[in-house]
């Protein structure tokens, strides 16, 4: 046979569908059939109950489980506060990061920026429960870093509780939001903010209506971890957070004497976080991660 | 430019700021692990070195280092075949789904972990008869495959095909092209996914606690079981110490095969 096609030879070549489902099969049976089905099941048994003689699953369909979440007053409370220390560390680290970044892409020598950015990346590679660890250190009371240095100033440590949760994961998701912002930054020509100013736009302007719109991807795509991983934190809640529970506690509590119902508790930042992942989607977001 | 002075005066103190309040919290775990002190106080009553002979003695401690090495090699080869496979099918092909299939990979970590982990758990232990560290592989690896994705897809992006098509204009068949074109152009790429996916499955607490079997303790299980006890401060604080000293190393090695600007200076 003789071609002069310039595709590569061989059979997969020649049969590019046989091909892409070689290649999709092994990574599909994975994530379809281990990941999305041990998800479906775990939100078919949110529907489902427990006996509360036999311990045994009751396997009909009930609304129970969401009807509990929903109208008792302490899980109602735990959700709501979940969500408002998600809200509250998004904001703290958009707040955080924004100047940051800015300082990082557009004030610092360019020669810096290598460094800068190993510095922002740094603490990410430190191990997730050695910097939780790190704020048990930091905000504990009357012995902590905070009190030693706050107490004499005539300030108290926050200490051990919601403020305590809040910062320290703050402290976690931070470095997710710093690097986004930065590489929207630097994508940013120096030839807009001139064509900004050359039209009369003072800085805070410039700001709104050129940079914002440039970032607000960034923002976005930064926003996913913060929200995302501090709705279902439960551990920096155990080590910093007192007696302050999450909804992440709650599941962790309740998931071997009732998973039927840490299903449906679990089930709740899945719901929002998808509905702000698919809400996202078409802002480019998701290709900035 | 247009940034006036005193912008940049206040952006830089900012940033000093900012990069103090990242940095104290582990410079505290590096000064309380030469600390004299048995609990958490600061400031430090005095020096010592001792807790860290004693953590590089603690048999329990080097069990769980070695687990975790052990785990974090296996999920990162689950998730370099996986994530490299799925990369070239969209990255080199237009299909129905795609779109789809690009936030499917996504789901594991954008998810809380504990939802991964209690799904994960629930059908280990009903059709797999139970954890074992198997369970814990498949866990670790379901995360950890987006990583090595993302990297890869960005090279495949990046590369374009004309090479591998010049490579076959050659005479060179599919295996040789691979082997001799599309490999080498890539391998940086799962040099830099293979970091990022064994340090997340290092670090990784929350999935572990769920899928890892009865007696399975990871480096971060250890600390975490350890953390509530008194009398284990020291040790504790010696091992945090010595990990947030070991992290500094995989950021030298990411950074010589950085290609954080080919993937739009995104994170993972």
């Amino acid at each position: 046979m003789t071609t002069t096609t310039a595709t590569p030879r061989g059979f997969g070549y020649r049969h590019p569908r046989l091909r892409l489902a070689g290649l999709l099969s092994a990574p599909m049976a994975w994530l379809v059939v281990v990941y999305l089905g041990s998800l479906a099941a775990l939100f078919l048994t949110a529907f489902w109950t427990v006996d509360d003689f036999t311990g045994q699953l009751v396997k009909t369909f009930t609304m129970k489980n969401f009807q509990q979440v929903f109208t008792n007053p302490a899980y109602l409370g735990s959700m709501l506060r979940t969500v408002s220390i998600a809200l509250l560390v998004t904001l703290f680290c958009l707040v955080l990061a924004l100047p940051l970044a800015f300082f990082m892409a557009r004030v610092a020598r360019t020669s810096w920026r290598p460094l800068l950015i190993a510095m922002v990346l740094t603490p990410l590679w430190a191990s997730y429960l050695v910097k939780v660890y790190a704020w048990r250190a930091m905000l504990q009371p009357e012995t902590g870093v905070l009190a030693w240095f706050l107490d004499p100033l005539g300030l108290s440590s926050p200490g051990y509780g919601y403020l305590g949760i809040v910062i320290t994961l703050t402290y976690l998701w931070l470095p997710y939001m710093i690097l986004p912002i930065y590489a929207g930054l630097t994508r940013l020509p120096d030839s807009m903010l001139d064509a900004s100013s050359d039209l009369g736009a003072k800085g805070g302007r410039t700001f709104r209506s050129v940079v914002m719109p440039i970032i607000f991807p960034s923002i976005v795509a930064g926003s996913i971890f913060t929200f995302s991983l501090s709705l279902g934190d439960y551990i920096t809640a155990q080590i910093v957070g007192g007696k302050v529970t999450m909804l992440g506690n709650i599941v962790q509590t309740t998931y071997v004497t009732n998973l039927p119902f840490a299903a449906a508790v679990a089930t709740i930042p899945v719901v929002i976080v998808l509905l702000y992942l698919l809400a996202v989607r078409r802002s480019g977001a998701l290709d900035n991660l | 430019m247009s940034i006036s002075r005193g912008t940049r005066v206040v952006l830089t103190i900012f940033a000093i700021i900012a990069f103090g309040f990242i940095y104290v919290p582990l410079g505290v775990i590096l000064i309380n692990s030469f600390s004299t002190d048995k609990s958490l106080t600061w400031p430090p009553s005095g020096f010592t070195t001792e807790w860290w002979g004693k953590a590089a003695e603690s048999e329990s401690v080097r069990e769980a280092l070695l687990t975790s090495i052990g785990i974090a090699i296996a999920a990162t080869l689950v998730a370099l075949v996986l994530g490299t496979l799925l990369a070239f099918a969209l990255g080199r092909y237009r299909f129905f789904g795609r779109e789809s299939i690009s936030l499917l990979v996504v789901l594991p970590i954008a998810l809380p972990g504990i939802v991964t982990g209690i799904a994960l758990n629930n059908v280990f232990t009903s059709f797999l008869g139970g954890l074992t560290i198997y369970t814990l592989i498949i866990g670790h690896g379901t995360f950890c495959i987006v990583v090595v994705y993302n990297n890869v897809i960005a090279r495949i992006r990046r590369m374009g095909g004309s090479v591998e098509e010049a490579s076959a204009d050659l005479g060179a068949n599919g295996w040789r092209t691979f082997v001799y074109v599309t490999f080498p152009l890539m391998r940086s790429a799962l040099i830099a996914g293979a970091i990022l996916a064994f340090g997340l499955s290092f670090d990784e607490i929350i999935v572990t606690t769920f899928t890892a079997g009865p007696g399975i303790t990871t480096l971060p299980i250890w600390i975490y079981q350890n953390l509530f006890r008194p009398n284990q401060a020291p040790i504790v604080n010696v091992v945090a110490a010595a990990l947030v000293l070991v992290s500094i190393l995989p950021i030298y090695i990411a950074q010589r095969f950085s290609n954080a600007d080919e993937r739009g200076g995104g994170l993972i």
